[in-house]
């Protein structure tokens, strides 16, 4: 019965998000319909011949699709990591950031665009994917040391944050001039303007690993509620449980951040949105909270690239701009509870 | 008394409650299975360099519900947490059923161990319903809808609790008692064959302490309880082990422990103790009285009340 029930609420999400991407693709400058988008995708698909000029197919399939594409699993990927690192670590204010990822991908970046750390070999996406992996090591390594109770792992967290934050402004305000600043800043608040088929691909494997070991453990997630103690007293290796999910939501939050930048408030805000839908089961609220974290970021890039025409915000900005007031809310919620 | 569930007669007898683990309409069973428990043999535990538990031996018989007596920081939580296995001895084994807890995976412990902790709490929104269901976790798989024996549990554990009522509301609204009776549900839902509870009784008004060791000790459990009140622990254990900065002073049935010279070793208060209506009955007395108990001038504190100069 919950079962159906699920299931229902889970393909509703995924017709959804399937019409929200065949809409945002026709959105945008360049006049292309939808029948026209769905001629060109079935023509790369072998399904009849594209009846649409060379220039105006490239727009739709090599830019608007994979950037439509790479929203949708980037917004998935931040809120699931939000919402497994929520409860994971008892904190409704967690998000994927909080473990220092972003923080250390941004140095990795500002290392690779500024300081031209890699020769011109290592990409802008891998320095990041390099300086993310670096500093959830490090936050990893610290927490264990001081003794791996969850307020400690946030404490490193938040040490790491800063310490690479620090590293950032200082490359950048030490050794950028002015246009590479304005790059790096575009990049640094999140944006899929660069989103190519590689970064899809690579993003959506990943996305689709660490979904899977998140669904494996659901009830395990459930089993935190109470925290540690009681988690182990149902049963769980907590000890286990917390390096594997934490180590999975990390390498997604990487990748994703290595592709796009730091997207933020989708990974805080939109779990605490599913939840009010579908009550604390997370074998309810993870299917659901990826597929409205797909949705929100495909529309809220649509926006990000349309409303300032020619001119174009980063994700990131926008995301804020509405998750600001979604998370006073939140915060006005938890006040009355107590 | 408001509890829905009438008082048990015969508190040793288990009534055939669902989820029980015992054969319908088996006697209780006796002391006779050699090893169908939860035994911890001289175990100890260093926390933080200091020696917490020293070769501590507990051997509950089955049914039968065990009192730990103390004063706070005696090694009561460390010996729970080392019977629930969350916590291994430094040296010294805990064993179920002959096995040791180390050998048995942490799945399988929790669906025959199950423990209220002191002092729960969540920042998640739960209902009184998800939060009993907790329960089934180490008995379902990821991602597997709850089976029509979860269902069962969870329904039979709310009903002995006299919580159905109050299964839809949200954990957050219910008082204290409730909340320890939600977390014993919790607990029963497991189907454990063992319960370990730390001082469950605290904060609660006296009714509330007598209504849940009432259910307590009516549920067809083998069960370990930490208590502070001595007279409860007198009213509602059928054995006593009385710990004091880590090592068991006293072991036996309440009117073997609870003598008034060992009240006042262990906890430094005098009491007199009388037998009582099939258990003793303990008072304690002011400092003041009887046998004049007087500070020296010098050991009175300087600032203390008068300010005045000797």
């Amino acid at each position: 019965m919950r079962g159906a029930r699920l299931a229902l609420l889970a393909s509703g999400g995924l017709v959804v998000l399937a019409v929200s991407v065949a809409v945002t693709v026709t959105v945008g400058p360049a006049d292309i319909g939808t029948a026209d988008v769905w001629r060109s995708v079935s023509a790369r698909l072998g399904l009849g011949d594209s009846p649409l000029p060379p220039l105006r197919e490239g727009i739709v399939w090599n830019l608007r699709m994979p950037r439509t594409l790479l929203a949708a699993v980037c917004g998935a990927g931040l809120a699931l990591c939000g919402a497994v690192m929520q409860s994971l670590l008892r904190n409704p204010l967690a998000d994927p950031f909080v473990l220092g990822v972003s923080s250390g991908a941004s140095t990795g970046a500002v290392a690779v665009i500024v300081l031209g750390w890699g020769g011109g070999v290592v990409s802008l996406s891998a320095g990041a994917f390099v300086g993310a992996v670096l500093s959830f090591g490090m936050v990893v390594l610290l927490a264990q040391s001081l003794g791996a109770s969850m307020d400690r792992v946030v404490l490193s967290g938040v040490a790491a944050m800063q310490l690479f934050s620090a590293l950032t402004s200082f490359i950048v305000l030490t050794s950028a001039d002015a246009e590479t600043t304005r790059g790096v800043l575009f990049w640094l608040l999140g944006s899929l303007s660069g989103a190519g088929w590689a970064d899809v691909v690579l993003c959506a494997a990943v996305l689709a690993g660490v979904l899977a070991v998140c669904l494996a453990h659901t009830t395990t997630l459930d089993a935190f509620a109470f925290g540690e103690e009681a988690a182990a007293n149902l049963g769980v290796r907590v000890a286990r449980a917390r390096l594997l999910l934490l180590t999975a939501t990390a390498l997604l939050t990487a990748a994703l951040v290595s592709a796009a930048g730091a997207i933020g408030f989708v990974g805080l805000v939109l779990p605490h949105a599913a939840r009010t839908v579908t009550g604390s089961s997370h074998t309810r609220l993870l299917p659901v909270t990826a597929l409205s974290g797909a949705v929100f970021l495909v529309w809220v890039d649509t926006v990000a690239r349309t409303v300032l025409e020619p001119q174009e915000i980063p994700v990131g900005v926008v995301t804020s701009l509405i998750g600001v007031p979604a998370f006073v809310a939140v915060l006005y919620r938890a006040r009355r509870k107590t | 008394m408001n509890d829905p569930q009438p008082a048990v007669a015969g508190r040793r007898a288990p009534a055939a409650a669902p989820g029980a683990r015992w054969p319908a309409g088996g006697a209780a069973p006796q002391a006779s299975a050699a090893g169908g428990d939860l035994h911890a043999e001289r175990v100890s535990r260093l926390i933080g360099g200091r020696l917490v538990l020293d070769g501590v031996t507990v051997t509950p018989r089955p049914g039968e519900t065990v009192g730990l007596l103390g004063p706070n920081g005696s090694g009561k939580s460390t010996l729970l947490r080392l019977l629930a296995g969350v916590l291994a001895p430094s040296s010294g084994v805990v064993t179920l059923d002959g096995r040791p807890l180390g050998r048995t995976t942490r799945r399988a412990v929790a669906r025959r161990v199950a423990s209220v902790e002191q002092n729960v709490h969540t920042q998640t929104e739960l209902t009184v319903r998800d939060v009993v269901a907790l329960g089934r976790v180490p008995h379902r798989r990821s991602w597997t809808p709850m089976s029509a024996a979860d269902l069962g549990a969870v329904t039979a554990a709310l009903e002995r609790t006299g919580l159905t009522g109050r299964a839809d509301q949200s954990w957050h609204t219910l008082s204290g008692g409730e909340r320890q009776r939600a977390q014993i549900a919790r607990a029963l839902a497991q189907e454990p064959s063992e319960l370990l509870l730390d001082e469950p009784t605290n904060h609660l008004d006296i009714q509330h302490q007598l209504d849940l060791l009432e259910l307590v000790t009516g549920l067809p459990v083998t069960t370990v309880i930490a208590l502070h009140d001595l007279n409860l622990a007198a009213m509602y254990c059928d054995r006593l082990l009385m710990l004091r900065d880590g090592r068991a002073v006293a072991e036996g049935t309440p009117s073997e422990v609870l003598a008034p010279s060992l009240i006042e070793e262990v906890y430094g208060v005098r009491a007199e103790v009388t037998p009582g209506p099939g258990y003793p009955v303990i008072r304690f007395l002011r400092r003041g009285a009887g046998p004049p108990v007087r500070y020296a001038a010098s050991d009175r504190p300087a600032e203390a009340g008068t300010g005045a100069a000797d």
